[in-house]
C-alpha cells in the first residue's frame, strides 16, 4: 500500500487537521513528528475524518508541543493489534502497548511517543504442525499449534489472507519465536507468502472467520446466585450493568473476573480508576484458578486505559480487547471481555465529536453513538467454526450513568442491544445488601440453569413482598394483616440468604451451579408453604432465626457435617410450621413432584 | 531575538487570537498590554491563526497589544525555597518574598503507568475521628469533601493541614473569598504549619484562567517532592470552582456543551488531576483530599457526580459534621485491620447503633411511644453527635477508640452493643473508671448521673 505523508495544519486539544499529500484512509495510523526538548518523538495517531486534501486525526498520546508544519507519516495500515501466542497473562495499554516493559524502560510515567511490540519477539514456542504440504487451507484454519499456559494455542492462517492457499512449506515440530516463518502458502496463482505465528488484524473490524452464529444457549455461570438464578448471562451473550457510582459496579465485575466458569477473561478498564486495576494487576498472580489450578493470570489478558490516560486510545481500547477476544474465541475457547466502563468509551467519542464539530445528540452525544455501542456488543456471540468446534465471546459492560440516571442516552443505547439487564441500586448499596443488582427492576433474556417457572415463583414473591413492604410504610405495621406481613417476610428472608452474598466468605463468595439448585431448592420449599403463626411478632422472630441459619448453611463447605446437620435443621424447620401449600403454588410444586 | 506580534485579530472573553508562525500546541506567549504583562497559552492552532488563553483576562487588552510567544509551555519553579509560600495560579508570589525562578519544570505533565502502582497501605492520620475511626484515610487516596456552601469546609481543610501526618502540605486554593485566604493563612502561620506547606491561591476575584492552573501547578509540585521522597497532601478547594472555570472557558471557545453546560470532557479533566493521587514505590506519595461543593446540595450535579465515579469514596459534610451515612473511604478497609483489634468493630458496631438511633428520632417525630431501647438509642445519639462527631473533637485514634468504648459503655449493656464478646471482655471499660479513657469519661460522666 501507498504510505502518504502530511503537514500539520492545527491543533484543537487531541484532534489535529493535516494536510495529507496522496491517499489516506479513514482509521489509517499516521505518526506525526513532533520535538520535545530537543529530542523527536513520533506520536501514534488515527484518522478519523477526511475531506479533500485534508484529514483530521486523532492523537493518541498529549498535543502539547505540535505545531503547525510538523512532519506527519501515514502508515497505510488501519489501527490493529498483533495476535499470536503470548497474550495471556499480559497487561497492554488501550493501543497494546505492555505496561511493565514500558515501566521497565521508561519509570513511573507513561513517556509519550513511545511504542514497544505486544507480543515477545524473543520468547521461542513448541511448534507442532498440523497441516502437510500439499493441502488447501483457508484463513482462520489451523496450521499448527503451540502449549500457551494451559491451553493448546491455534497458529492460524492469518484472518487477512482472503482465498483458498496450498501449503507449500510448513516447519517442522520445534521452537520458534513468534516472528520466525513457520509455514509459506501459494494463492491459486502460484504466488506464495510467508506465515509468521503472529499476525495483525484491524481492531474496529469484526473477526468473521467462521462457519455461523449460533444462538446463545448454555449459561456462563458467574457463581453469584441473583446472576445465576435470577438473571443468567448466556456464552455468547451480552450484559451490561449500569449503576451510581460506589454501587459497586467494579467489585461486582472483579468478582466475575475471578469466578467465571470460562476459559479467558479480557479485562478492558476503560477510562476507570488506575487503583482498581492495581488490585487486579498485583492479586491475579496470587490467587489460583480453582478450574485448572494454576494462577488467575494465566487466563486473563488485562487492557488497561484509565482515566488519566489519554483519551483516544480509551476508545480504542475496547476494540483492542474485543479482537483479542475474538482471536481465542477462533481456538473454540469460551472467552469473557469485561468492559468497565463503556460509559467512559462513549465519553471520549462525545470529545471527539465535539472537536470535529459534529451537530450534538442528546447530552452532546454523537447522533452515531446507539449504532457504535450496538455494533460492540454485536461481536459477542457463539460461533461454529469450520473445523465444527463451537467458541463464544461474552461482553458484559459497566456503564456508569451521570446523576445514577439510567434515562440517559448511553444506559439506554446499551439497553436496545444487550441479552441482560443488572441494574445496581443506590438504595441497596446504602443498606450493604451486596450485590446491590435490583431484583425487581433487572432482566435477563437467557435461560439460567434453574427452572423457570420456580424463578419466576419466587421474583413473584419478591414483588409481593415488596408491595407490602411500601404499603406497610404508610399503614404501618398494624394495618397490615398477617397473610401480607409474611410476603413480607418471606420477600426479606429471599433477599439476606439469596440474593445477597457474602464476598468475603470463602465459601459463601463463589457458589457453584450444583449448590445453587440445591439453595434455591430449600428457599422454593419455604416460599410455597403456606405458614401459620399466632402473631406478627412470633412470626418475625421465626424468621429472623431460621435466616441466621440459612446464612450459616450458606458459609458452611458443600456437604460437610455442618452443612449437613444446618440443611436438616432448616427443613424441619420449615416443616413444623407448614400448615399446606399456597394456592398459586399448587400446580409448580405438583410438576415437581 | 524573538518576534514580536502587534495585531490582536480577535478577542472573547479571555481568549486572543493572532496570527503567527511557527507556534507549538500548549505553549506560553506574554502579552503586553498597558495595564501590564501578562501570560497566556496557545489551546488552539488553526493554520497560522493562533489561539491564546491569557491569564490575567482579555479585559483591556487592545488590538494594538504585544503578544511574544516564548517557545515553551507553562512551567513552575521547583526547589525547598517554595515551602512556607504562598503563591497565585500562574506562580508567582503573593507574600513578600522573592519571586522564584531556578529549575522550572513543567505542569501537567504524563500520567503515572498503572503497572507501577503499588496497592495502597499506609494510613494517614489526621486527630478527627469521623475519619481516623470511620472511615480512614489512605496514603495515595483521592477523596473530595461532598459539601453545601456555608458548611465549615474551610475549617476542617485548615485544620487537616494542621493536623495530618504528612511531609508537607500543598493548599490550592480556587475562587477563594479574600476572607477565606486570610483565614487559611493566619491558621497556618499561628499553628507554625507554614514551614510545611506551601500556598497556590487563586482568589475569586482573579482572572479565571489562574483558577484552571492551581491544581496543575499543585499537583506538579506535589509530584516532585513526592518523587523526592516526601508524603504530600494536596488539599485543593473548591473543586467546583475549577469546572466552573472550565465551563466558562469552553463556552468562550463555542465548544459544544454537554450537560448543564459542562464540556463533555469534564470526567476526564477532572480525572487527570485526582489521578495524580500515587504511593511511589521506593519514593513519596500524592494523596488528594479536595472539596466539591455541590450546588443546590444535589449529589447529581455534574460535578459531585463525575468527582464520585473518579475518586475513592466521599466524604459528605453536613451540619457542620462528618456525616456516617453516605461518607465513605474506599481504601480503608487496606489500613484500618493494622491500627488495633477493635477498630473495625467499633466503627460497624458504633454505625449501626447511631443509624438504628436516627430510626428512633424518625419514629419519635412521628409521635410514636419511646420504648426503654429507643431510649438508650437517644441517649447514645447525642453523645455520639457531641464527643465523636463534633468537628472540634481532635484526638488520637486510640483515644477515639477508647471513647468509643465508653460511649457504649455508658449507654448500653455489653450485650446490647452487638460487638463480639472477645472484645467486650478485652475493652469493655470496668464500672466505676475505664482505663485508657479518662477523658473521655471524665466529660461525659457528669451527663451519665443526671440521665
Amino acid at each position: 500500500m501507498s504510505q502518504s505523508t502530511g503537514r500539520v495544519l492545527g491543533v484543537n486539544g487531541n484532534m489535529v487537521s493535516v494536510i495529507v499529500e496522496g491517499d489516506v484512509a479513514l482509521n489509517e495510523v499516521g505518526y506525526i513528528t513532533v520535538d520535545s526538548d530537543g529530542e523527536e518523538k513520533r506520536l501514534k495517531s488515527e484518522v478519523i475524518r477526511v475531506r479533500g486534501d485534508r484529514a483530521e486525526v486523532q492523537v493518541f498520546e498529549m498535543t502539547r508541543g505540535i505545531g503547525v508544519d510538523d512532519r506527519v507519516e501515514f502508515t497505510g495500515e488501519l489501527l490493529a493489534v498483533e495476535l499470536g501466542p503470548g497474550l495471556l497473562g499480559r497487561v497492554y495499554d488501550g493501543l497494546q502497548n505492555p505496561l511493565p516493559e514500558l515501566a521497565a524502560q521508561c519509570g513511573f510515567f507513561l513517556d509519550r511517543g513511545v511504542y514497544l511490540n505486544a507480543l515477545d519477539r524473543k520468547l521461542t514456542w513448541a511448534f507442532t504442525p498440523k497441516v502437510a504440504v500439499g493441502e488447501t487451507v483457508e484463513r482462520a484454519d489451523t496450521l499448527g499449534i503451540v502449549p500457551e499456559g494451559i491451553f493448546e494455542h491455534r497458529i492460524m492462517v492469518p484472518f487477512n489472507r482472503y482465498g483458498s492457499y496450498t501449503v507449500r512449506q510448513i516447519a517442522s515440530a520445534g521452537e520458534y519465536t513468534v516472528d520466525h516463518e513457520i509455514a509459506r502458502l501459494a494463492d491459486k496463482d502460484g504466488n506464495e507468502i510467508g506465515v509468521t505465528m503472529m499476525f495483525e488484524w484491524p481492531v474496529k473490524r469484526a473477526v468473521d472467520c467462521y462457519a455461523e452464529r449460533l444462538k446463545p444457549e448454555d449459561p456462563m455461570v458467574t457463581k453469584v446466585r441473583i446472576i445465576d438464578t435470577f438473571f443468567p448471562v448466556a456464552l455468547g451473550g451480552t450484559y451490561c450493568i449500569p449503576g451510581p457510582f460506589g454501587a459497586g459496579k467494579t467489585v461486582l465485575q472483579q468478582i466475575t473476573s475471578r469466578n467465571a466458569e470460562v476459559d479467558i477473561v479480557i479485562v478492558a478498564a476503560c477510562g476507570e480508576r488506575a487503583g482498581e486495576v492495581v488490585e487486579t494487576l498485583r492479586e491475579f498472580p496470587e490467587l489460583t484458578d480453582p478450574r485448572t489450578g494454576r494462577t488467575l493470570m494465566e487466563r486473563t489478558v488485562i487492557i488497561c486505559n484509565t482515566s488519566s490516560m489519554p483519551v483516544a486510545a480509551r476508545e480504542a481500547s475496547v476494540y483492542t480487547a474485543v479482537t483479542i477476544a475474538e482471536y481465542y474465541r477462533q481456538m473454540g475457547l469460551n472467552v469473557l471481555l469485561l468492559a468497565d466502563s463503556t460509559s467512559r468509551w462513549a465519553q471520549a467519542m462525545r470529545e471527539m465529536s465535539g472537536r470535529l464539530e459534529e451537530i450534538p445528540g442528546e447530552e452532546a452525544f454523537p447522533a452515531y453513538l446507539e449504532s457504535v455501542i450496538a455494533g460492540f456488543y454485536e461481536r459477542a456471540g457463539v460461533v461454529r467454526l469450520r473445523d465444527g468446534g463451537h467458541g463464544s465471546v461474552t461482553i458484559g459492560g459497566t456503564v456508569s450513568p451521570a446523576g445514577g440516571n439510567f434515562e440517559e442516552p448511553v444506559t439506554q443505547a446499551t439497553l436496545k442491544v444487550v441479552g441482560a439487564f443488572h441494574g445496581l441500586s443506590r438504595e441497596r448499596s446504602d443498606a450493604r445488601r451486596y450485590p446491590s443488582i435490583h431484583p425487581l427492576e433487572s432482566w435477563s433474556k437467557y435461560r439460567g440453569p434453574i427452572d423457570r417457572g420456580m424463578v419466576e415463583y419466587a421474583r413473584d414473591a419478591l414483588h409481593r413482598g415488596n408491595e407490602v413492604g411500601q404499603m406497610m410504610k404508610v399503614v404501618g405495621e398494624e394495618g397490615t394483616s398477617l397473610d401480607d406481613y409474611l410476603w413480607y417476610l418471606k420477600s426479606e428472608f429471599t433477599d439476606a440468604v439469596y440474593l445477597q452474598q457474602n464476598a468475603f466468605d470463602m465459601v459463601d463468595a463463589a457458589v457453584d451451579t450444583e449448590r445453587q439448585r440445591f439453595a434455591f431448592a430449600m428457599l422454593f420449599t419455604l416460599l410455597t408453604r403456606k405458614l401459620s403463626f399466632a402473631a406478627k411478632e412470633e412470626a418475625r422472630s421465626w424468621f429472623a432465626e431460621l435466616r441466621q441459619r440459612f446464612i450459616d448453611f450458606n458459609g458452611a463447605k458443600w456437604q460437610g457435617d455442618e452443612f449437613n446437620r444446618l440443611h436438616k435443621e432448616i427443613v424441619s424447620t420449615i416443616e413444623a410450621r407448614t400448615a399446606g401449600t399456597e394456592e398459586n403454588a399448587e400446580q409448580l410444586v405438583g410438576e415437581r413432584g | 531575538m524573538r518576534k514580536v506580534y502587534s495585531r490582536i485579530e480577535a478577542i472573547a472573553g479571555n481568549v486572543i487570537t493572532v496570527t503567527a508562525d511557527d507556534v507549538r500546541y500548549g505553549h506560553l506567549a506574554m502579552v503586553t498590554t498597558r495595564y501590564g504583562k501578562s501570560l497566556a497559552e496557545v489551546i488552539r492552532l488553526d493554520g497560522n491563526r493562533v489561539s491564546l488563553q491569557v491569564f490575567a483576562g482579555g479585559r483591556g487588552i487592545s488590538t494594538g497589544d504585544e503578544v511574544v510567544f516564548l517557545g515553551h509551555p507553562m512551567q513552575v519553579s521547583f526547589s525547598d525555597n517554595l515551602l512556607g509560600r504562598i503563591f497565585d495560579g500562574r506562580g508567582t508570589p503573593r507574600d513578600a518574598g522573592p519571586p522564584l525562578e531556578d529549575n522550572l519544570i513543567e505542569i501537567g505533565g504524563p500520567s503515572v503507568n498503572p503497572a507501577m502502582r503499588i496497592i495502597p497501605r499506609n494510613m494517614i492520620r489526621t486527630g478527627i475521628p469521623m475519619i481516623d475511626v470511620f472511615n480512614s484515610l489512605v496514603e495515595s487516596q483521592k477523596l473530595p469533601i461532598f459539601s453545601v456552601s456555608g458548611e465549615p469546609y474551610n475549617e476542617l481543610l485548615s485544620r487537616i493541614a494542621m493536623q495530618a501526618e504528612v511531609d508537607m502540605i500543598i493548599l490550592g486554593g480556587m475562587g477563594l473569598k479574600y476572607d477565606d485566604y486570610l483565614y487559611f493563612r493566619e491558621v497556618l502561620e499561628e499553628g507554625g504549619a507554614m514551614s510545611r506547606t506551601v500556598f497556590f491561591v487563586h482568589t475569586a476575584s482573579d482572572p479565571v484562567v489562574e483558577c484552571l492552573l492551581v491544581p496543575d501547578i499543585s499537583l506538579a509540585v506535589a509530584e516532585k517532592f513526592a518523587l523526592g521522597g516526601k508524603r504530600v497532601l494536596v488539599l485543593l478547594t473548591d473543586m467546583t470552582n475549577f469546572a466552573d472555570s472550565m465551563k466558562e472557558i469552553a463556552i468562550t471557545m463555542e465548544q459544544v456543551p454537554s450537560n448543564r453546560g459542562y464540556p463533555g470532557d469534564l470526567y476526564s479533566q477532572l480525572a487527570s488531576r485526582y489521578e495524580k493521587a500515587v504511593d511511589f514505590e521506593g519514593a513519596g506519595s500524592i494523596t488528594i483530599l479536595g472539596v466539591t461543593t455541590m450546588p443546590g446540595d444535589d449529589v447529581t450535579h455534574p460535578v459531585p457526580d463525575n468527582t464520585g465515579y473518579i475518586t475513592e469514596g466521599q466524604y459528605y459534610l453536613r451540619n457542620g459534621r462528618i456525616e456516617p451515612f453516605g461518607s465513605l473511604s474506599r481504601l480503608k478497609q487496606l489500613v484500618n485491620d493494622k491500627t488495633r483489634d477493635d477498630h473495625r468493630a467499633v466503627m460497624d458496631g458504633m454505625i449501626t447503633l447511631y443509624a438504628n438511633y436516627r430510626e428512633s428520632v424518625e419514629k419519635r417525630s412521628m409521635g410514636f411511644r419511646m420504648s426503654e431501647w429507643d431510649t438508650k438509642l437517644l441517649k447514645y445519639g447525642a453523645l455520639f453527635e457531641s464527643e465523636m462527631m463534633d468537628l472540634s473533637v481532635n484526638i488520637p485514634l486510640e483515644q477515639a477508640l477508647d471513647r468509643g468504648w465508653s460511649i457504649l459503655a455508658e449507654c448500653f449493656a455489653p450485650a446490647e452493643s452487638g460487638l463480639r464478646t472477645e472484645l467486650i471482655n478485652r475493652f469493655w471499660p470496668s464500672t466505676g473508671g475505664s482505663p485508657g479513657s479518662v477523658a473521655a469519661t471524665a466529660e461525659s460522666g457528669s451527663d451519665g448521673e443526671t440521665a
